[in-house]
């Protein structure tokens, strides 16, 4: 086994770690975080329930979280990236064979004060094992065949797991994640052209597949691609959702109607705008300049990870730092891109905006990581 | 195991590569996301904005309240009453079967109506508002609104609808409303909006239908915002209509309850016209019907009643029955020979009882004929081969003319769905109509009101109003509009001479007054309103035989035209009964009571009335009690 360069000579210990945190990361998530909170409010039509209130007490939650799981050092959290990864299939399996159903799908754990979503675990446990995988490879045999089915494998597990459930959207997010994470660890760029070419292979065969008795996707998600392809073709069903959402989102203007003034989210002709179509709302109520100041922080979150990343002289902090960052940039690209119809309809959150208490809860405690790995960074001596 | 420092280093540059080129990748995405929210909130954003209003905003229409009608003492004759109703939005209900089948527990619906109401229902737009029941009671209203949460879709509703106090009395007059079919929309140009609402009413025959665009009014609109599922949020703004134009008839509504009681259940109409103005004050036709039944749907079997009803309920026989007026149309004859110079008052004929003509035989009514008549007498036993006499000389073209001036054969202007233009026939209209030579035997017929003459009651009273008061009198029916009186029309003299007509009203006089006249027993005796008219039987076929002994439908019309007082007329009248036989027995005392009725506003003392009609008028005063009696419980039990 090789450790990290761990020198408890040089890294803070007790309280001094508070000021190693990265603080304007956790600015930077608390005002993410706010636009949030105000945004449920206005879609509750200026009301605290039913969405605000539950989202500040789980913001509370994961931000305590998040600063437990940064003072934690960060080896502690590389020994655990295999305990942890099985933990989730584990949960993964579990969800499948007792999980609550919903929207026709089996995601849920009901933990009674909050349902819990294995997917979102699974998330930041694959990155956690890819970062610790690469951390023990010798450099030099990354790119080497067998070095590399091995991580392959620790993806599709998981992503096997969640098709299953189904949910193509996180299924897609744990292949480009995972594969974002082998990217910064310096496997081959041939590796990749392979598997976008395959992926398109993929595809092929999914369109192929349809109506034949090994049909590869349910009904309902062919029907989203064929919407994604030509809303127009089905405007009052599936396509119903893409054209609100453009409408809401191009009514906006350069500034907006206001807070609460977002005629089409509250007269529910925005479907989900508590959650997957939040951001149609926000881009409804202030317009341009509300749309891209919240890009714009996302930018930043992902900067500042980056630059930590970048600065990170440990393998596993760096890949860490990178591929939750990675996961964190899938989250609110695909939702964007979604809301904008500019890819199909797959329940992808808002990162941090979005109501619901897995995937904030858990990106809170994945930011821990980044600042855990923040912290613990090997220093040289002073 | 330590990792070598190189490789370390190596790995530290590989990561830091590859994050700069994963950053640059992910800001490169971002800045591409920022682009397409430019271009959507920016430079399409006026189109989405559009998209959006649309998305949102949903015009309405407030249907105006509709004109009320009056007659000329101001009660009221067509009303709007407020009804509780439940409607429902079958896009909102979700499963239609089963909400229908809760609110049937609530609402007696029978199983037809609740099939024709999910058939309907499938048919209309599912985000419109469809009626379920109407009419209904307080409780059951305020039920249905306890259970909405059990009702999804279903609303309890308060709205206006047409009722018709007077029940079957202005049935005629002036119809009723009904809602718009297919049929109707197929008729109009370019339609209001209005009709295109579920449940909207127009009129449908009668007045209501004449006079239905200012009786409707216009709409109002209101805008208001709606959710996704079309649900109204809020009201953005409200533009009143303009309520419809009432108005006020003529028609004296006590007068016409009389004369409706008065003829009964025979087939017969019976007009009173106002001789100075031409204000129609009656205007009967029986049987009649309830035109509120019309208004909240009729059933099939009340429906099939009215039409199936040899007696034509629902045909208006005052304007639109045309019947050959017999002999009330010598009045015409008379004064066409007069008036052509062919013959004075005073010049007789003789009357063998029949006329011998180009090898044909006309007889006159008394076989036994009636010696030597001049005019006066000729009106007052009503003798034919007087008038064949005349035909003879005067022409057709010449009785034609003299009909349609005074209304015969001509078009009168009153807002009635359908008024009859009766037939004053001349050589030109045979040749059209049946492409046939004139023979002087259609002179002869027509003479004596049979043949092609055609008429109608209103026709009848307004050539009745024309020989008393002298003028061109028109029939009116509007009195005023928005309390603005409407113009009386021809009160300049008639283009007859005045001494002519005063010797056909001397004879008219003499038909009901003097000791052989043929409507004598039908006489008024009281002081300065004694009546002069002229009896009328005309033939429904040619052969002749006792009225008794054939059926109904083949017996003869009862005929009488009259005015009072003959010395300062005020009232015309004219009674058809289908039918009836003699129009001295049976139209003339109709004539006689209605005439009474209209002089003395209201019930004639018994003095008014010749000592030997007495007993019979008790007789019908009684029957006439009965019946509103009968009347006044239906009505209260409604």
């Amino acid at each position: 086994m090789s450790y990290l360069e761990y020198n408890r000579e040089t890294v803070p210990t007790g309280l001094s770690k508070v000021l190693y945190v990265n603080w304007a990361l956790v600015v930077l998530l608390l005002a993410v975080c706010s636009v949030g909170f105000l945004m449920l409010f206005s879609v509750a039509g200026g009301s605290l329930s039913p969405w605000a209130e539950p989202q500040m007490k789980r913001f509370a939650l994961g931000l305590v979280m998040m600063f437990i799981v940064a003072m934690v050092p960060i080896y502690f959290w590389r020994n655990m990236a295999l305990l942890a990864y099985l933990g989730s299939l584990l949960l993964l399996v579990f969800v499948e064979l007792f999980g609550d159903v919903g929207m026709g799908a089996q995601r849920w754990i009901d933990l009674g004060f909050m349902r819990l979503q294995p997917s979102e675990v699974a998330k930041i446990t694959l990155v956690m094992l890819l970062a610790a995988y690469y951390d023990w490879l010798d450099v030099g045999k990354t790119s080497r065949p067998l070095w590399v089915i091995l991580p392959v494998i620790i993806i599709l597990v998981p992503t096997a797991l969640v098709l299953k459930q189904p949910d193509l959207g996180t299924a897609l997010l744990l292949v480009v994640g995972g594969a974002m994470v082998m990217f910064c660890a310096g496997v081959h760029w041939l590796y990749f052209g392979a598997v976008i070419a395959s992926g398109a292979g993929l595809v092929t065969a999914v369109v192929a597949s349809r109506g034949t008795t090994w049909q590869l996707l349910k009904d309902y998600q062919y029907r989203r691609i064929d919407t994604f392809l030509d809303p127009e073709s089905d405007p009052l069903g599936a396509g119903y959702h893409i054209t609100q959402s453009k409408i809401a989102l191009g009514s906006g203007g350069w500034t907006g109607r206001g807070l609460m003034e977002g005629t089409q989210s509250r007269l529910n002709f925005l479907p989900e705008k508590h959650t997957d179509f939040i951001f149609t709302t926000l881009a409804e109520e202030f317009g341009f300049v509300g749309g891209v100041s919240l890009l714009v922080l996302y930018v930043l979150i992902l900067a500042f990870c980056i630059v930590s990343a970048l600065k990170n002289r440990d393998r596993f902090s760096s890949l860490l730092i990178l591929g939750i960052a990675g996961t964190f940039f899938l989250f609110f690209a695909v939702n964007m891109s979604m809301v904008m119809g500019l890819a199909p309809v797959v329940g992808v959150p808002l990162p941090l905006v979005s109501y619901g208490g897995s995937a904030m809860i858990v990106l809170l405690g994945a930011f821990g990581l980044v600042q855990s790995a923040h912290i613990h960074r090997p220093r040289g001596r002073r | 195991m330590r990792r070598a420092p190189k490789d370390t280093e190596e790995s530290v540059r590989k990561i830091t590569r590859r994050g700069l080129v994963m950053g640059g990748l992910m800001g490169g995405f971002a800045a591409l996301l920022a682009g397409r929210m430019r271009y959507m909130q920016v430079d399409q954003a006026d189109e989405f904005r559009l998209l959006a209003e649309e998305n949102r905003i949903k015009f309405s229409l407030i249907p105006p309240e509709r004109g009320l009608i009056f007659d000329r003492n101001g009660r009221p004759i067509a009303v709007n009453e407020q009804i509780y109703r439940v409607v429902i939005v079958p896009e909102d209900a979700g499963d239609l079967e089963n909400t229908l089948a809760r609110l049937r527990k609530i609402i007696p619906l029978t199983d037809e109506e609740a099939e024709k109401a999910l058939e309907e229902m499938r048919r209309a737009s599912p985000f419109l508002e469809y009626t379920i029941a109407d009419r209904l009671s307080w409780e059951q209203l305020s039920e249905v609104a306890v259970n909405t949460p059990a009702l999804p879709g279903i609303s309890p509703e308060v709205g206006l609808s047409r009722h018709y106090p007077m029940l079957e009395d202005f049935a005629h007059v002036i119809g009723y409303v009904g809602r718009v079919s297919d049929y109707d929309l197929s008729k109009i140009e370019d339609p209001d909006p209005l009709l295109r609402l579920p449940q909207f009413q127009i009129g449908k025959v009668g007045v209501e239908s004449k006079w239905e665009e200012p009786l409707r009014g216009k709409a109002g609109n209101r805008r208001i915002e709606v959710n996704a599922s079309g649900r109204v949020m809020r009201e953005l703004d409200r533009q009143q209509g303009i309520s419809g134009t009432d108005l006020q008839l003529t028609v004296d509504s006590q007068l016409q309850n009389y004369v409706q009681a008065r003829l009964g259940t025979e087939s017969a109409a019976a007009m009173v016209m106002d001789v100075t103005n031409g204000d129609l004050l009656a205007i009967g036709s029986a049987p009649s019907f309830d035109p509120n039944l019309f208004v909240r749907g009729i059933s099939v079997a009340d429906y099939r009643d009215l039409t199936e009803n040899d007696h034509r309920p629902l045909a208006n026989k005052a304007a639109q029955g045309l019947y050959p007026p017999g002999s009330t149309f010598k009045m015409v004859t008379a004064l066409a020979a007069m008036e052509a110079g062919v013959v004075t008052a005073g010049e007789t004929f003789y009357c063998p009882g029949h006329k011998e003509v180009s090898g044909r035989r006309f007889h006159c009514w008394k076989r036994s004929g009636h010696g030597w008549v001049d005019l006066d007498g000729s009106l007052q036993q009503s003798c034919d081969v007087y008038y064949y006499e005349l035909a003879l000389k005067a022409g057709i073209e010449n009785i034609s003319a003299m009909a349609k001036k005074l209304g015969i054969g001509v078009r009168h202007d009153i807002p009635m769905s359908a008024v009859a233009e009766g037939i004053a026939p001349t050589k030109a209209w045979k040749a059209e109509r049946y492409e046939q030579e004139w023979v002087v035997g259609d002179s002869l017929n027509a003479s004596i009101g049979q043949g092609f003459v055609l008429a109608s009651p209103l026709q009848l009273v307004v050539m009745a109003a024309r020989l008393a008061s002298g003028t061109q009198i028109e029939p009116r029916l509007v009195k005023s509009v928005d309390g603005r009186e409407t113009p009386v029309k021809g009160l300049e003299p008639l283009d007859i001479s005045p001494t002519a007509l005063q010797q056909v009203r001397k004879g008219m006089y003499n038909v009901v007054n003097s000791s052989r006249g043929t409507a004598r027993s039908s006489r008024i005796v009281a002081e300065g309103m004694t009546m002069a008219g002229k009896t009328g039987t005309s033939q429904v076929r040619s052969v002749v035989v006792r009225n008794q002994d054939v059926p109904w439908e083949q017996r003869d019309h009862a005929l009488f035209v009259a005015f009072a007082p003959y010395d300062n007329p005020k009232y015309a009248v004219s009674v058809v009964v289908e039918h009836g036989g003699g129009g001295s027995a049976v139209a003339a005392p109709i004539a006689r009571d209605v005439m009474l009725q209209a002089l003395y506003g209201g019930l004639p003392p018994m003095e008014a009335y010749p000592s030997s009609s007495r007993w019979e008028v008790e007789q019908i005063r009684k029957d006439l009690k009965l019946r509103e009696d009968l009347r006044q419980d239906a009505s209260d039990r409604a």
